[in-house]
């Protein structure tokens, strides 16, 4: 309400409450982080590591998605595996013992 | 006793060069002997922007590796008697500069000026930690907008951890000095305001700059803001924070641009 009167006395092109909500947010969880690592960095660094051991991974075909909201954050790992993935894999065992 | 402080934002293009420059003078206009150092190793503009580009022999690398001696390559501002500066160096070697150099050299600074301001390079690399590891004093330059602020409040962060008194226990003493403010845009809700960046920085504040044509004129001809046009905006404002720093308080305002009557009728826009 407060808001709506504010925004209809200082015009429609008030960006700057924006700014100022977006930056709270966002500060309030670099602050919490600083000094420590990057929780969802590793994690990303890590998973893409575990799945390399066993695939040939392709760049091009990982999707990594991050959304930091003020609650909680989400990590989408996305990797397309080709077809017969399994078979590649064991053939390259075979070499490998032989 | 001498101070020295440290001219940071994190951000580039805030206004860090300008502001050492106009602050530098205006203090040394009170009276003041005054040091600027430029820490920008390889992209230095502080020379520049005081109108001293023409006369650097020696630089803040030679001095830290014993090739000059300080007295070298200070070199004094032609216009204020009390002012000098130690300019960066052109080499791309930013290792060149040490932490325990840059010590030795700030040490015998302090038994020679009241002041020595100390020209942050952008970003949070070697050059920036340096340039802010002696520091008693710091005056984070921000502009009203986002990726400044944010920047800002990492460098609050680093001042609070990475620098020599905060590492014995002791805290730097931190002023906001806003820059580029254009008060109209301000209230029409278009710009972060004053007290939105306070608050959220959570740290007091030097000064507020207005945004001002004043600022790029006399760079252009390599002199301070404060000494260029004394009477301008920009100038006054950075000579009211000057004057705080030194202990004095002053009523904060924005000082306005003095608009002739042929302006104000025209209806041109003092930007």
């Amino acid at each position: 309400m407060t808001m709506n009167l504010l925004r209809l006395f200082r015009g429609r092109n008030a960006s700057a409450p924006v700014a100022r909500e977006r930056l709270q947010i966002l500060l309030a969880h670099e602050r919490g982080l600083r000094g420590q690592p990057d929780l969802l960095a590793t994690l990303r660094e890590e998973i893409l590591a575990v799945v390399s051991k066993h695939i040939q991974l392709d760049p091009e075909k990982v999707t990594v998605r991050l959304d930091r909201g003020p609650v909680v954050s989400t990590l989408e790992v996305d990797i397309e595996v080709p077809n017969g993935f399994e078979h590649e894999v064991r053939a390259g065992r075979r070499v490998g013992a032989a | 006793m001498a101070k020295v402080l440290v001219v940071t934002s994190g951000k580039g293009g805030v206004g860090k060069t300008t502001s050492t420059a106009a602050l530098g003078a205006a203090l040394a206009q009170s009276g003041e002997s005054v040091v600027v150092i430029d820490f920008d190793v390889g992209l230095r503009n502080l020379d520049l922007v005081m109108g001293a580009e023409r006369r650097v022999v020696f630089d803040l690398i030679n001095v830290v590796q014993g090739v000059a001696k300080l007295q070298q390559a200070l070199i004094r501002d032609k216009r204020l008697e009390n002012l000098w500066l130690l300019p960066a160096s052109q080499t791309r070697d930013k290792d060149a500069l040490t932490d325990e150099g840059v010590g030795r050299i700030i040490a015998e600074l302090r038994t020679k000026f009241d002041w020595i301001l100390c020209d942050s390079p952008a970003g949070i690399e070697r050059g920036a930690m340096l340039a802010m590891r002696y520091a008693d004093e710091a005056v984070i330059v921000t502009n009203p907008e986002v990726s400044s602020v944010r920047d800002s409040d990492r460098i609050i962060g680093m001042l609070d951890s990475k620098t020599v008194k905060a590492e014995q226990g002791e805290r730097v003493t931190k002023h906001v000095l806003i820059t580029r403010y254009d008060p109209a845009r301000a209230a029409r809700g278009e710009m972060l305001s004053i007290d939105d960046i306070l608050e959220i920085l959570a740290t007091p504040l030097l000064g507020i700059i207005p945004e001002s044509q004043d600022v790029l004129r006399a760079s252009n001809v390599g002199s301070p803001v404060t000494l260029n046009n004394a009477a301008s905006a920009p100038a006054r404002a950075y000579v009211d924070a000057a004057r705080r720093l030194m202990g004095e308080t002053i009523e904060m305002t924005v000082p306005a641009e003095r608009r002739g009557l042929m302006n104000r009728l025209l209806g041109r826009r003092a930007a």
